[in-house]
């Protein structure tokens, strides 16, 4: 017999309820990069708007961050790590496979034994764990999810590489989702495309050390086809942007805040020509200071806007993040 | 109806002003985009998708390397246009 099976019961909407980041406590400028690439300080910041990132030390683990910057989201939403039912972290440089860093970062929060896993959507995965998230949360399945972006890119960068040494950065930013009486997320648009897998990805497969030794092939690092990715970033992610406004029911003139990915200050200043964004929209610069920290890169950027009061709780924002796979998600948010 | 070579440098002068600043009257056919226009490798992406929808012609990332002078776009174009 087909018995009856009883479902769980969630809010009727969800919502962002607190931001934190981490950012490493050594600051990297243009200068230190130049020591291995022959380029220079204006070079860079008229490709990138780079002018300085944070790389991590030895003691500031994927975990560790992550701990920080979860520590901080929790607190902003006026939680005690107790009430997190569900841990996402997004991060493609820890280099753990298994178990799954969400679990000890989960564990050393103080949480109580949560769900946990991990997810692997590139410069994505902060719009991939938030969809999950909203999800969980309108679902029942949790009541409050702690989502985290992590890097250490530095530990994937090619110093001897012009086209990239000076790209990427390391920190943490994480957002709780709860609870909300009205729709606070909008609806996510996202996707992939694996055809253009080789536009970004990491040089070799960790199994070739399998066959060779270290002495022989070089670690891996991330690379790039640049006029590749500018041309589908600024372009075909501005009709997602644009989808993800339309979805939502909000048009450019209603939005106070725009956070994309930051991965370029090139690509950032492109979109907004080609999205039409009116001047009056905040938009998120993180990366002259932060440089492109992936998963991270998003509530890193959003946490800021919120500290430097360029953007306040309740503002509407469009998030979007884009990059290796290729892949990308992109939605409407209010602000915590 | 087909632009003539000269249409086409007309509008890709008209493009190169808009994107980089260039007066038109600088973009000439034996000119390097990076080396005498000041247009970097991304700035050129900005010019071929404009190019591209101006001139009804499609260019594919491979194929932006090879446009060095404005020249060499101007004939791909003239080659390639719809």
């Amino acid at each position: 017999m087909t018995a009856k099976i009883r479902s769980s019961k969630g809010a009727p909407y969800a919502r962002i309820l607190g931001v934190g980041g981490y950012r490493p406590t050594r600051v990297v400028p243009n200068e230190e990069i130049l020591k291995h690439i022959d380029s220079s300080d204006e070079w860079i910041r008229s490709r990138s708007g780079i002018s300085t990132r944070h790389w991590a030390g030895p003691d500031e683990t994927v975990a560790q961050m992550s701990v920080e910057a979860g520590g901080k989201a929790i607190a902003d939403a006026g939680l005690t790590p107790e009430q997190i039912g569900a841990v996402i972290v997004s991060t493609v440089s820890h280099f753990k496979q298994t178990p799954a860093v969400a679990t000890e970062i989960a564990h050393l929060l103080g949480t109580k034994k949560p769900a946990a896993f991990d997810i692997s959507a590139g410069c994505a995965g902060f719009g991939y764990g938030l969809a999950l998230a909203k999800g969980m949360v309108t679902d029942g399945t949790a009541e409050h999810v702690l989502i985290i972006g992590v890097e250490r890119l530095s530990d994937l960068t090619d110093l001897e590489d012009r086209a990239t040494a000076f790209l990427f950065g390391d920190g943490a930013g994480a957002v709780v989702v709860g609870p909300s009486k009205e729709p606070a997320i909008g609806p996510v648009v996202w996707g992939s495309e694996g055809d253009k897998s080789d536009t970004i990805s990491q040089t070799l497969p960790w199994d070739v050390y399998r066959e060779r030794s270290s002495e022989e092939v070089r670690f891996p690092a991330l690379r790039q086809e640049g006029q590749a990715v500018f041309r589908w970033a600024v372009y075909e992610m501005a009709k997602v942007a644009q989808q993800a406004l339309d979805e939502a029911g909000i048009t450019a003139d209603e939005l106070d805040a725009f956070i994309p990915h930051q991965a370029n200050l090139r690509i950032i200043d492109s979109m907004i020509k080609t999205l039409k964004l009116p001047e009056h929209v905040t938009v998120a610069r993180d990366v002259e200071t932060t440089g492109n920290t992936s998963a991270a890169s998003i509530p890193l950027a959003m946490e800021r806007l919120l500290a430097t009061g360029q953007a306040k709780s309740g503002d509407t924002a469009l998030v979007i993040g884009f990059g290796a796979g290729l892949v990308y998600a992109a939605t409407v948010v209010t602000l915590p | 109806m087909a632009a003539t070579q000269e249409e086409i440098l007309e509008g890709l002068a008209e493009i190169v002003n808009e994107i980089a600043g260039i007066p038109t009257e600088d973009v000439l056919l034996d000119k390097s985009f990076t080396d005498d226009l000041d247009v970097d490798s991304l700035s050129m992406v900005e010019v071929v998708v404009a190019a591209e929808e101006r001139f009804d012609v499609k260019i594919p990332d491979d194929d932006v390397k090879n446009l060095k002078t404005v020249g060499d776009a101007v004939d791909y174009i003239l080659k390639h246009q719809g």
